[in-house]
């Protein structure tokens, strides 16, 4: 058992164990901080930035951010809440997020995210429109990259969870994106088993399974009827952790 | 005095104005504090008077569409964008992948009324009456053209969150909007 | 096409050679993964590019995988998967030279070449693009030439470059007249200008004893030489001004068998030239500082990123080692210290500006995708490859050197309060003397236009694009910590050059810079472009100012490294010292349409394909447009 840190998440005092992050306390206290790129069970890399908090006045990552006693951390303030906003729009902007013709509608945790934030237009940015190519060349799963929101949910399992190297990084700047260990995806040693490319891996509908679309009927998804983060905030409502 | 409301479908199915008929029979206590001026809903062509509020369904796809827009935005107080289409484009936006083509809008016009495989045309034509608005040469979102707003998202918008805005609207107060009720799809 | 050719006749060459370059090289690298840098740039040197094939390849010889080859292959811009010439020529794209005429400089190229930008000669000889700033401000328009800088181009001067270059096909034929001081010598051989303009006492002092520093250093206790550093006031000259004695007795006193000094001679803030005359004319004091950071933090190896467009300097800087290790300043037992050992290589980069910031730098060295990494850790508890690490700058460790030889008392007198001792500016833009200045923290701008002969100077930008934009009543204001901190970069430009083409250049810089790694820089920096362009073509009004400031807030508060943190200030200085400017260009529009939507040009295409005008928009229909 190692050492308790006390700390304060928007003035409730909290006690975390010595070495974890800000969003794994929180997460324990019953305390949802909005996030994308961390999912458990994965290492957190801190690059959406949705989970930004205030740390002692100072901004970082709740999931990145090691607990340290008697830190004070804001997280459901307005101006967090804005600055969530505008990332969530700004990844709503960067892709092409059509959720009307998407097989994640519903279970979609940036669309959710925008749901929870209270985000009633993502119009306040342009749209870019990317153009990229869909790699439809696996039998079993499709890739469309204009959703990529580079969360690296599937770089990360597929190298921790599934020991293997399915997907990577790839290009810089605004053409950073998601890279596949060979020429497409049917080129790599990716199963239809891996968890790279299990459904909920991938928070958007950039990793498709084909042959499943829109198997679940709206009213009856994930999302439709519970915020996202209402698992951490009422765990006994079936969250097991 | 009543708010006068207008209405319209640009680039778009209809669909959200079936949801403004969604609102039911809460159509007739709309009817005690609003009025409906041009929209499809009475058919009525031309604007008779200043509007307090515009709904606008779709996003601009031709020169008509922009006429309209422009004109409802001379006309209207405030300006609705109602619907993934009007917000941010919707289905007809997807035309714009080909937009890095060398000739996009031939091989848009080709493809949808010549080269897929759902289409026969035996004339070989693709329709050209001067009647015809000219198209532009990509889609653009309602707010790429006039300054909007509000927006109520959804695809379509469901009947609750067009009558809660509308009376919000019409009240002059925040909408009060359930988890439930914001959707994008 | 051309490229498809290329590849065509390639082909057949490339896959019987790439096998065994791939091979050869890295064996010659020991196949080990860290130094995959060097492997990639001699494999793009040898090869031409770094294609999908090379890739699996190097994958194999290095038991990597093919994905993370190609990471790093479009990551790093000196790297390309596509076919490049023999020789390339990067044209400097700074705003500086821009302002001098580089575009000229460009179609005179692509003139000579038959080419574009961005192509390649059929004969796959030649290859033409353009680069951000190589460090030449002060002797703009420049260009690289594979290793060999060409400075202070003219259309007439390029052209006769050119004609050369497709005559003999040696880039190193080029250099005529050599620069002064070290550029001179057999070993840099360059015709690139030293340009120091005013000698202080610090860095450029006429006698400075080789040696005294290490000397000094070796006679006390490590502890007692962090504090001797800690005691000058000494602050990191990268920038940022972190105390650097706190720096070392950080890393010092992190719990670790293995420590790592690290100087980082990344200098890509545009505008910023200053760490490339010091490792021309003062590499030794440098080494020399890394050696004493070495003794003070106990560490064995050093590394020097020298960043990809500064190679020509490699030669002569693996010639300053040299001479080191046979003096015994370097190697085991230091200068008779005995158990004192410190080596240093050098890693070149690969055309990367977020690789000087010190965690990017260190995943560069460690052979990764040069991506800033989570802190904490921070790395002097966990940096090179996980050991404690000091990155400092070139300057920095030159002034620790210094402040051993002269003492932390004489270093501490000069300057102001918190910024202690000189500071190197590299001047450049609309001035007479551009070049190196050494010069005591606290002197006004004003005084720094004056020395530079600045020419109705109305706009400077202090620190690079990352620093503050001011206009004529912040002249009054010093260069220092505690009010303009700058790196080095000083650009002054006078009243002719237009605010907004500066800061829309600054952003187009940070565009292509950022790593992409967090959402708020890689996205945000695209809004904030798109929004100043609005802006520059008329069709902004007030509120869009008030959507870039908040736009830049978010992106400040929310990027997860300091070139996010700071990208937005060209965009919120300027907003703050050239308000007029920004009021003359944006207006209300009076019937709520947006000016930046332009039906006539929507149309165009339509009309064009449909042979008829509009029904609506033209007049020719009898009704009149809006």
């Amino acid at each position: 058992m190692s050492k308790t840190v006390k700390f304060k998440i928007d003035g409730v005092k909290i006690k975390g164990r010595a070495g974890q992050t800000i969003m794994d306390a929180a997460d324990d206290a019953g305390i949802y901080i909005p996030r994308l790129c961390d999912v458990e069970g994965l290492s957190p890399q801190g690059s959406c930035r949705v989970c930004t908090v205030k740390v002692n006045g100072r901004p970082a990552a709740a999931c990145t951010q090691p607990l340290t006693e008697g830190m004070d951390v804001e997280n459901d303030i307005l101006e967090i809440l804005n600055y969530r906003r505008d990332i969530i729009r700004m990844l709503l902007h960067e892709g092409n997020h059509l959720c009307p013709i998407c097989e994640a509608s519903g279970r979609c945790e940036l669309q959710a995210m925008g749901y929870r934030l209270g985000i009633l237009q993502p119009a306040k940015y342009p749209y870019l429109q990317p153009v990229r190519p869909i790699d439809a060349s696996h039998p079993d799963i499709l890739l469309d990259k204009n959703r990529c929101i580079r969360c690296g949910r599937c770089i990360r399992a597929s190298k921790q969870i599934d020991g293997k190297n399915v997907f990577g990084y790839i290009g810089r700047g605004i053409h950073k994106g998601l890279g596949v260990n060979g020429r497409d995806l049917a080129g790599t040693n990716v199963h239809v088993s891996d968890k790279a490319v299990a459904p909920g891996t991938c928070p958007v509908g950039c990793i498709i399974r084909k042959g499943l679309g829109f198997h679940e009927p709206i009213g009856r998804r994930k999302f439709d009827k519970v915020p996202i983060g209402s698992d951490i905030e009422n765990p006994e409502s079936g969250r097991g952790k | 005095m009543k708010k006068k409301i207008a209405t319209v479908s640009l680039a778009g199915c209809f669909g959200c104005h079936m949801s403004i008929l969604d609102i039911d029979e809460r159509i007739l206590d709309l009817l005690k504090v609003a009025e409906f001026d041009k929209t499809p809903v009475n058919d009525l062509k031309k604007f008779t008077q200043r509007c307090d509020i515009g709904l606008i369904e779709g996003g601009c796809c031709n020169e008509e569409n922009v006429h309209t827009l422009q004109e409802f935005r001379k006309n209207c107080d405030l300006l609705v964008a109602v619907g993934a289409c009007a917000i941010m484009g919707g289905l007809p936006v997807m035309r714009n992948a080909i937009m890095n083509s060398e000739d996009p809008l031939r091989e848009c016009l080709e493809e949808a009324y010549l080269n897929s495989s759902s289409v026969y045309n035996a004339d070989n034509d693709i329709p050209n009456d001067p009647a015809l608005p000219l198209i532009l040469d990509k889609v653009y979102t309602c707010p790429e053209v006039v300054k909007i707003d509000y927006q109520i998202p959804g695809c379509p918008p469901s009947g609750d969150i067009l009558w809660r805005t509308l009376i919000a609207l019409i009240n002059g107060v925040p909408a009060d909007l359930p988890y439930g009720l914001i959707r994008y799809d | 096409m051309k490229t498809a050719d290329i590849c065509f006749h390639l082909k057949c060459d490339m896959e019987k050679s790439a096998k065994s370059v791939v091979a050869s090289v890295c064996k010659k690298f020991d196949h080990d993964g860290i130094r995959i840098i060097d492997i990639l740039r001699e494999v793009q040197k040898r090869l031409g590019c770094i294609n999908g094939d090379t890739m699996e390849l190097l994958a194999d010889e290095l038991s990597s995988h093919r994905v993370e080859i190609e990471g790093l292959v479009s990551f790093y811009s000196f790297f390309s998967e596509e076919p490049k010439g023999n020789i390339t020529i990067r044209l400097c794209d700074d705003i500086i030279d821009r302002f001098a005429g580089v575009k000229e400089i460009a179609g005179v190229f692509t003139d000579e070449l038959g080419i574009s930008m961005n192509e390649t000669t059929a004969d796959g000889i030649f290859s033409l693009e353009y680069t951000p700033c190589i460090g030449m401000s002060d002797q703009a328009p420049a260009a690289l030439i594979n290793d060999v800088v060409a400075t202070n181009l003219t259309p007439r001067s390029a052209r006769t470059l050119a004609r050369n270059l497709k005559k003999n096909h040696d880039p190193s034929k080029l250099v005529k007249k050599r620069g002064d001081g070290n550029n001179a010598g057999r070993l840099i051989n360059a015709m690139v200008r030293n340009n120091i303009r005013r000698k202080g006492e610090v860095l450029f002092a006429d006698r400075i004893s080789s040696g005294a520093g290490l000397r000094a250093a070796l006679k006390r206790k490590p502890d007692e030489v962090i504090q001797d550093v800690r005691d000058s006031g000494l602050r990191g000259r990268g920038g940022a001004g972190f105390s650097t004695g706190l720096k070392w007795d950080l890393a010092a006193r992190a719990d670790a068998k293995e420590r790592y000094v690290i100087c980082n001679a990344d200098e890509g803030e545009p505008g910023t030239f200053k760490d490339r005359v010091l490792l021309t004319e003062r590499a030794d004091l440098m080494f020399e500082g890394m050696t004493i950071a070495a003794y003070a933090i106990g560490s064995k190896k050093g590394i020097l990123y020298l960043r990809a467009e500064y190679e020509y300097l490699l030669p002569y800087l693996e010639s300053v080692l040299g001479k080191r290790r046979k003096a015994g300043r370097l190697g085991k037992n230091i200068s008779g210290k005995k158990g004192f050992t410190f080596e240093i290589r050098i890693q070149l980069g690969a055309g990367a500006y977020i690789c000087g910031e010190e965690s990017s730098l260190i995943s560069s060295c460690e052979g990764l995708r040069g991506e800033p990494k989570n802190r904490p850790p921070f790395p002097v508890e966990k940096g090179y490859l996980g050991h404690p690490t000091i990155v400092n700058n070139v300057e920095t460790f030159c002034c620790a050197a210094r402040i051993l030889d002269k003492g932390a008392h004489w270093f501490s007198a000069i300057g102001t309060d918190e910024s202690r001792g000189t500071k190197l500016l590299s001047i450049a833009g609309d001035c007479s003397k551009p070049g190196i200045y050494e010069m005591p923290f606290g002197m006004k701008v004003s005084d720094v236009l004056d020395m530079a002969g600045a020419e109705d100077p109305a706009i400077v930008q202090v620190g690079g694009a990352s620093g503050e934009m001011i206009g004529r009543t912040a002249f009054n204001r010093r260069i220092c910590f505690e009010d303009l901190p700058t790196g080095g970069s000083f650009m002054t430009f006078s009243s002719n050059r237009n605010v907004l083409s500066i800061v829309d250049y600054f952003l187009e810089f940070f565009i292509h810079e950022s790593c992409g790694y967090c959402t708020p820089c890689r996205v945000g920096n695209v809004f904030l472009r798109e929004r100043i362009q609005k802006v520059m073509n008329g069709f902004a009004e007030e509120a869009d100012l008030e959507y870039l400031k908040d736009l830049s807030t978010t992106i400040m508060m929310t990027s997860r490294c300091g070139l996010g943190n700071t990208s937005p200030k060209p965009v919120v200085s300027s907003i703050a010292h050239f308000p007029i400017v920004y009021a003359s260009l944006t207006r209300e529009s009076t019937q709520g349409f947006q000016a930046s939507f332009d039906i006539q040009s929507a149309l165009a295409e339509s009309r064009r394909i449909a042979r008829r005008q509009s029904m609506i928009y033209d007049p020719v229909y009898g009704e009149s447009s809006e």
